[in-house]
């Protein structure tokens, strides 16, 4: 197996991101941000992150949790909160997706998932009116590009610090910023229903993949050039589809093209056009 | 001292006018971040700046590329443009602050048939005294310039009131090429300006982007026996990040400056020309430089096809 390194250095990445953090926030005019924690390792690095760049005060923290959610999510997350002492919000959202759920007796566990993300979605924003924050992402690398998240859902957000760097990276910088050990040894989990795990979900391991994804992906090696690196064929063909089939995912739906100047095609500025 | 060796100093220190000839420049470096698309906003920042600049007694002010405007621009790109000349709205101001000290602008220049160009102005006394066009536009990775402006077509060394120098914009010194032209053509001061994103965080102490702009700066102080200085903007653009640094390297490949990363700062430091002469006594490569087998091995390789 080829050698491979995904260290970063900690101190540099921290200044990055809470240097974009509190630019993305501040030239709109807003000091403030707003997070769901999960109670996972993603939601609590973007919290410490926001915290860093903006002060406590300007960060709010809210936990959305459902009924089957486990206690140990909602522990994890006033954990942290205790720590960063910012203020925050426990909104239950098992009174809001219920009704949705008993629609169907032979809904499933997907579906249920991706309902109960998008509420999460729903809460946030609504709540990012009242406090005047921006909602900051939680999406890695890893799942951004394994197509690991519920469209519209999770992956909705103002602004993602995280979403370069593989969750192998993320569990390096959380390191540095002190998140709870609890947090960061604890297995990944969408906490969708009992026991999920995201690697069980996934079929191999973060650690496995992210080094895939590093030769695929930052180092440009074809997929055979991966194999001949070391790793398993068949897993290399699972993880080259995944990140195809996913692209859908990474972008804003196309556009019928039929005018001469088409948003998104020949009608090109970015988000920070002016600010 | 007596007449005749002042008479001596004289010629041995003035220019071709027959003034006399500064050999120290008080260089400032601004790495300034920018308001994308807005002007009349990013003017006033230079404005501001020029002034600190001027109350330490800088002689000359380099701004980083696109100053005027910020980097990716996209469709606004002819609406920033502006012409370099006493007329304009923006440079009007900048012409008249040039008289205090020199200055170097990045902006986007639009010609008389409507071409627009990624540019660096270097203006003294009020007036322009040349206008470089970025000749490497590069357009892959998270580059798009191709797709927005035109290519430069010239490299050229500039006389100023220190001397010559040369202006190379970014991408143009990625390229080992523009920097050789200028020091053929006389460019003793290479101001290389950017809008450099960081790319390559890894477990070194700075972005891969970052290390390899020092590196080749510093590598061509060092081969060409030449002053190299780089300012390069901070500041953020949809996530893409500016990492600043602002450096100056001496004819020996010396750091000279270094200033901080990630954060707005001018950064002074004095050129003492002096040292061109120094370092050339003792490493001639200039003197050295077979520029007829480099000029008949170009034409057979080019030929070739």
């Amino acid at each position: 197996m080829v050698d491979l390194n995904l260290t970063i250095n900690t101190e540099l990445a921290r200044e990055i991101l809470t240097g974009f953090i509190k630019s993305e926030v501040t030239r709109v005019g807003m000091s403030r941000a707003i997070i769901g924690l999960s109670g996972g390792l993603d939601s609590a690095l973007s919290y410490a992150l926001a915290v860093e760049a903006l002060g406590a005060e300007n960060v709010l923290a809210v936990r959305m949790p459902y009924k089957a959610s486990s206690k140990d999510s909602l522990n994890h997350a006033q954990l942290i909160i205790d720590q960063l002492g910012s203020p925050s919000k426990t909104i239950e959202i098992t009174d809001m997706v219920e009704p949705l759920f008993n629609l169907d007796p032979k809904i499933s566990n997907m579906r249920k998932g991706n309902i109960m993300a998008r509420e999460r979605m729903i809460v946030l924003y609504d709540q990012s009116e009242v406090f005047k924050g921006l909602v900051i992402g939680t999406s890695n690398k890893t799942e951004i590009l394994l197509g690991y998240s519920t469209m519209y859902g999770d992956s909705a957000s103002a602004m993602n610090p995280l979403g370069d760097l593989y969750k192998t990276q993320i569990r390096q910088l959380s390191r540095a910023m002190n998140i709870p050990a609890p947090i960061i040894d604890k297995a990944p989990s969408a906490d969708l229903w009992a026991d999920q795990t995201d690697e069980k979900e996934l079929g191999f391991t973060y650690e496995e993949v992210d080094k895939l994804l590093y030769l695929l992906v930052d180092q440009r090696y074809s997929p055979q050039e991966a194999v001949e690196a070391g790793f398993d064929e068949k897993f290399v063909a699972t993880v080259t589809t995944r990140i195809r089939r996913n692209q859908f995912k990474r972008m804003q739906p196309p556009i019928a093209k039929v005018s001469n100047r088409t948003i998104g095609y020949d009608f090109l500025y970015l988000r920070d056009w002016g600010m | 001292m007596t007449q005749r060796l002042l008479l001596r100093w004289v010629i041995l220190f003035s220019d071709k006018r027959g003034k006399i000839r500064k050999m120290k420049i008080n260089l400032a470096l601004a790495q300034i971040n920018t308001k994308l698309g807005d002007v009349e906003a990013n003017l006033a920042k230079h404005l501001d700046y020029i002034e600190q600049a001027k109350s330490n007694k800088a002689d000359l002010l380099v701004f980083p590329e696109l100053s005027l405007t910020g980097y990716v621009l996209q469709d606004l790109v002819a609406s920033v443009a502006h012409k370099p000349t006493e007329e304009d709205p923006i440079f009007k101001h900048l012409l008249k602050a040039s008289h205090d000290l020199d200055l170097v602008i990045g902006f986007v220049d639009e010609d008389s048939r409507h071409r627009f160009y990624i540019a660096s102005a270097y203006l003294s006394g009020g007036k322009v005294v040349h206008v470089h066009h970025k000749v490497y536009l590069p357009t892959y990775g998270l580059f798009d310039e191709g797709r927005f402006f035109a290519w430069g077509d010239s490299v050229r060394a500039f006389d100023t009131r220190f001397g010559r120098m040369g202006m190379l914009i970014c991408e143009d010194f990625w390229h080992a090429s523009p920097p050789y032209l200028l020091w053929l053509d006389g460019a003793d001061i290479m101001l290389f300006t950017s809008a450099s994103p960081g790319r390559g965080l890894n477990d070194k102490e700075q972005l891969e982007s970052a290390r390899w702009v020092e590196r080749v700066a510093k590598a061509y102080a060092s081969m060409f026996t030449s002053f190299v200085v780089h300012a390069n903007r901070v500041g953020y653009e949809d996530g893409l990040y500016f990492w600043g640094g602002a450096t100056a390297f001496d004819p020996n490949g010396e750091d000279l400056a270094h200033g901080p990363y990630n954060e707005e700062a001018i950064t002074y430091t004095e050129l003492d020309l002096n040292q061109l002469r120094r370092t050339r006594a003792r490493l001639p490569l200039l003197r050295d430089e077979r520029t007829a087998l480099t000029r008949n091995e170009l034409d057979r390789i080019l030929s070739r096809g």
